[in-house]
């Protein structure tokens, strides 16, 4: 790490240098491709999808996979590709909610409990344990549940049980950053705790929190699927991909297309993060890089 | 002695965590929008019934009072009613445990040999083919839903092919094996009736199958990456250079070394089975807690969730406690 | 070195008593008539490295005798390739990304380069063994000093438990390590950076083997400590009549110890010689400049000589005498051709084109 605050130039140069690694990773290209084909298919759902996803046909419905429905229809007659088209906004929007908010929080706190240390961290700590004393999918239930069933509930939910896996890295790499001495500069020179922790804590945790943020993308995708099949989530007319598969379940003998392939997506959009958060991790960490 | 100490040391570090972790099933429970006497007494109810129940349940007491008598319950083991049959939550969780310990122990078991294996392999092969593939097969495995992967499989075991039952512990014209540890498999085994025994594992394969396929993935990749690294370190390098065979240097200098971070992350990591148990168990009908915990989803049976949430905390703790005892066990560089 | 013509490596065998420690007067051939052949000949050897800045060629065109019984130097500056030709003697580089992609190395005639591996590890650890520069990660934290020593000398030795054991304490107690039982139960982590060294120098001699590697054995090591270990090392090479090759970037360390020493520099040696000749008649630029860089206690030469410039990355080596860049002395072949390792006298042959014989001896350095 530089021996003072990332400044833009800097940053810039490093974003170049670290796409022209990644665009030779074969794995991170993959993944930024799926991930990038995702967020067009939800972008330009309304033009791609060949059907009305909510438009109901009974006398097309449970309709095999065919040349007219590629991936078949649902009981009420819905094209299951343009439904999948359309769930690609709800999946990819929980993501990134889910994301900006606890990332923005988890890395806020953890800022401030590893900079500030002895008894607000030990406090703050102690309380993220307790979060992560639950597993992951087991608490984002529980809280769902009591908010009552509904997509934003879910999201808040999955929410705050991110909220600790960003808030102890990000307090890793403070205690580490803490030490250097631009901080005890900036200390000396009579900055203030916050202005420490926005300009010079929180910027230099930015690569672990990105290649952190990718792969929560990817789990946070997954819990919300979760808990829409266990019907805690979106509720089934929604195009979810999750809430799909939890209907599609009752008609998995002999209508197996319906489950199958919103569950497919939810599969390879979730390998895409998670492939490119992985390339991330191994150009961006510190702790790998040369 | 020093074992002894260091647990005990462990356990009362986590008396504090306790306490918040039933902290905040009491918020969750209690404090949280929505009317646990109206829930019970049901949407239709009237005002004047929804309030006996508040006082009936003392909910009409300030929260920390509340909390006071919630932790006083919990000590004597009490999680309250169920809403849906009126029966203890706690008898309910008892009676369905053994089904999710019995389906939790297998996939761990599978998830524990077979990750070894994949991992070391994969970290000796690094970059040739065996290794590209079974780092695919991880990244699979993480990525996958788990109730989607239990869909595909009973699609393809039960109803295509028709090799595997798709649902139970046990085929219904059985009896359950003479209930002993409440594990069938055991149970079967005790009894002596190969019958059981082969229809019990015939119906455990496809959900431990299921339900380990994260956890298998997460220990693959970690056995792989501490094993590449052990693999660099001087010591390794010192035991090549002493004439010891490829085969030793792994399997006794770098296995035993590359343990000490897996175990770590593994403990960690039995979160995503636990919390998969829920999804598998619902998937394949397999009466444990987590298909438990569903059904009273479904009813908004409240002090049934919460206390299947509280239990599996405790549970997820206890299991890190372990670990960090078989940590401590592994690494003689911890002092107790 | 041996092979330069008139020098003999011939090493008196020591007369004592087994359990004698104060084995210090070693006595170190000058000069004299050629002895058998030498104990490990290296020739022409090239190792590559595959990095993302392209090919590094690590070492290249390297030759370096052993004589039995002999304590040789390998000096250089860290990153010249000392660490790499010691750990290729032993096929113990990382393949890939390295790669031994030239020469022989002969121990007793028979080339290691050519070993299956299960031939080659009946030579690790029983003909030749090597202690390395860090005693903090060459032992395995997670077993006892007493499994991993008796691990390797049951594996070579074909004793039992208890015989293996006995060995090990007779070790342990040579490197002058007190309460041998205990050490035997401890963990590296319980010993100190000291003990460990004498630990490993004990493990790789268990086996009796004819060459001992050590990779800066003491430079990790408090410098009060260094000097213990160094004797002990010396004291049992004689005992034990083993060769040494003592790699170290320290040249008060060969003074102390070696016979000979070889003068290594990005990647070929460029110099060697007796050790006292080396450092009353450096020959090589480079090599005088090493030497200028020792602080004398004689005090009147307090100024200190430094040689301008770094060692060059093994991607970019220069072309010719891959010193020319730094050196005060370069004319017009320096660029061009590579020098070759030529014997400027019986004992001393040096790289470089002052000395060599056709440009004769006019372009020799000034004093």
């Amino acid at each position: 790490m530089p021996a003072a605050a990332v400044e833009p130039s800097r940053r810039f140069r490093e974003i170049r240098l670290t796409t022209g690694i990644l665009a030779r990773n074969p794995s991170a290209l993959a993944g930024a491709v799926i991930i990038g084909a995702m967020l067009l298919t939800a972008l330009l759902a309304g033009v791609l999808a060949p059907f009305d996803p909510i438009h109901i046909s009974l006398a097309d419905r449970l309709q095999p996979p065919s040349a007219a429905h590629l991936f078949g229809t649902d009981e009420m007659g819905r094209d299951i590709l343009s439904r999948i088209m359309y769930g690609a906004r709800i999946s990819l929007r929980i993501g990134l909610l889910v994301v900006a908010v606890a990332g923005g929080l988890g890395t806020v706190i953890g800022a401030v409990s590893g900079y500030l240390g002895r008894w607000a961290d030990g406090v703050i700590m102690r309380i993220m344990d307790v979060i992560l004393s639950f597993p992951s999918l087991v608490l984002a239930m529980a809280l769902a549940a009591a908010l009552g069933p509904s997509l934003t509930n879910a999201i808040m939910a999955v929410a705050f049980v991110m909220i600790p896996k960003f808030a102890r890295l990000v307090r890793g790499e403070a205690l580490a950053v803490r030490e250097k001495q631009f901080v005890a500069a900036a200390r000396i020179s009579g900055e203030g705790s916050l202005s420490i922790i926005r300009r010079h804590i929180i910027p230099n945790c930015l690569n672990s929190v990105i290649v952190l943020a990718t792969l929560a993308m990817g789990e946070t995708i997954l819990i919300a699927a979760s808990l829409s099949f266990i019907g805690l989530g979106a509720q089934p007319p929604s195009p979810e991909w999750g809430a799909m598969v939890s209907v599609g379940r009752k008609f998995i003998m002999d209508q197996w297309w319906y489950a199958t392939f919103p569950g497919l997506f939810i599969l390879i959009t979730v390998i895409g993060f998670n492939i490119l958060g992985d390339a991330l991790r191994d150009v961006l960490d510190p702790r790998i890089r040369r | 002695m020093g074992i002894l100490f260091y647990i005990v040391k462990r356990l009362l570090a986590l008396v504090p965590v306790i306490i918040g972790v039933t902290l905040l099933v009491f918020i969750i429970s209690h404090a949280i929008p929505g009317d646990p006497a109206r829930m019970m007494a049901g949407q239709k109810a009237s005002a004047q019934a929804v309030e006996h129940i508040r006082r009936s349940l003392g909910l009409d007491r300030p929260l920390p009072v509340q909390y006071v008598s919630y932790l006083g319950d919990l000590l004597r083991g009490h999680l309250g009613f169920s809403i849906r049959n009126q029966r203890p939550v706690i008898a309910d969780l008892r009676d369905f445990f053994p089904a999710t310990l019995e389906l939790t122990l297998a996939s761990m078991l599978l998830c524990v040999s077979v990750g070894l294996v994949l991992g070391i392999v994969s970290a000796i092969r690094r970059n040739r083919l065996s290794d590209h593939i079974i780092r695919i097969f991880s990244v699979v495995g993480v990525s996958t839903p788990v109730f989607w992967l239990g869909l595909m499989l009973l699609v393809l075991f039960y109803r295509n092919l028709g090799w595997l039952p798709g649902s139970g512990r046990i085929d219904i014209s059985l009896s359950p094996p003479a209930h002993v540890t409440g594990l069938y498999v055991i149970d079967a085994l005790l009894e002596g009736s190969w019958d059981k025994l082969r229809d019990v594992l015939a119906h455990l394969i496809l959900p431990a199958f299921c339900l380990s396929s994260v956890y298998l993935a997460v220990i693959t990749r970690i056995v792989r990456s501490s094993m590449i690294e052990v693999l660099g370190q001087d010591y390794v390098t010192t035991a090549r250079a002493n004439g010891l065979s490829e085969m030793r240097v792994v399997m006794k200098h770098a296995f035993k070394n590359s343990l000490i971070p897996t175990v770590t992350i593994t403990g960690l990591s039995i979160g995503e089975l636990l919390g998969g148990a829920v999804l598998t168990e619902t998937i394949f009908a397999w009466p444990g807690m987590g298909k438990y915990v569903v059904d009273s989803i479904d009813f908004l049976d409240f002090p049934a969730i919460m206390g299947f949430t509280l239990l599996i905390a405790l549970v997820y703790m206890l299991i890190n406690l372990c670990v960090d005892v078989v940590y401590a066990f592994l690494n003689p560089q911890i002092r107790y | 070195m041996c092979w330069i013509p008139g020098y003999g490596g011939e090493r008196y065998a020591p007369t004592r008593g087994k359990r004698d420690v104060t084995d210090t007067a070693r006595r170190i051939p000058q000069d004299g008539t050629k002895s058998a052949a030498p104990l490990l000949r290296i020739r022409d050897l090239a190792v590559q490295f595959e990095t993302r800045q392209g090919l590094a060629r690590v070492l290249e065109g390297v030759n370096l005798d052993i004589c039995r019984g002999e304590i040789a130097g390998l000096v250089g500056e860290t990153g010249c390739g000392k660490s790499v030709l010691a750990r290729s003697i032993l096929r113990i580089i990382p393949q890939p990304p390295g790669r031994i992609s030239q020469g022989r190395i002969l121990l007793d005639g028979r080339d290691l380069l050519q070993l299956s591996a299960a031939q080659l590890r009946r030579v690790r650890g029983r003909e030749i063994s090597m202690i390395f520069q860090e005693p903090m990660t060459s032992l395995n934290p997670v077993f006892t000093v007493g499994n991993q020593m008796q691990e390797i000398v049951r594996l070579h030795q074909c004793m039992d438990r208890k015989e293996a054991r006995a060995v090990c304490l007779d070790m342990l107690a040579q490197v002058n390590l007190p309460d041998a039982r205990e050490i035997l139960r401890k963990y590296p982590h319980e010993l100190s950076g000291g003990m460990r060294q004498r630990v490993m120098i004990a493990m790789e001699l268990s086996c009796h083997p004819r060459l001992l590697i050590a990779d800066e054995p003491t430079t990790a090591l408090d410098v009060t400590v260094q000097g213990q270990v160094l004797t002990i090392l010396k004291t049992l090479a004689g005992r034990h009549q083993v060769s040494i090759l003592l790699i170290t970037h320290d040249m008060g360390v060969v003074a102390q110890l070696c016979d000979r020493v070889a003068v290594m520099y990005a990647g070929q040696i460029v110099e060697q010689a007796g050790v006292e000749h080396l450092f009353a008649h450096p020959a090589h630029p480079y090599t005088r400049g090493l030497i200028g860089a020792i602080p004398s206690l004689e005090g009147e030469s307090a100024l200190l000589q430094t040689i301008e410039g770094s060692v060059p990355p093994p991607t970019q080596v220069p072309p010719g005498c891959r010193f020319h860049p730094r050196c005060p002395h370069r004319f017009s072949p320096c660029s061009r051709e590579v020098p070759p390792l030529e014997a400027i006298d019986s004992a001393h042959a040096v790289a470089c084109h002052l000395f060599a014989s056709r440009q004769g001896a006019q372009h020799g350095p000034a004093d």
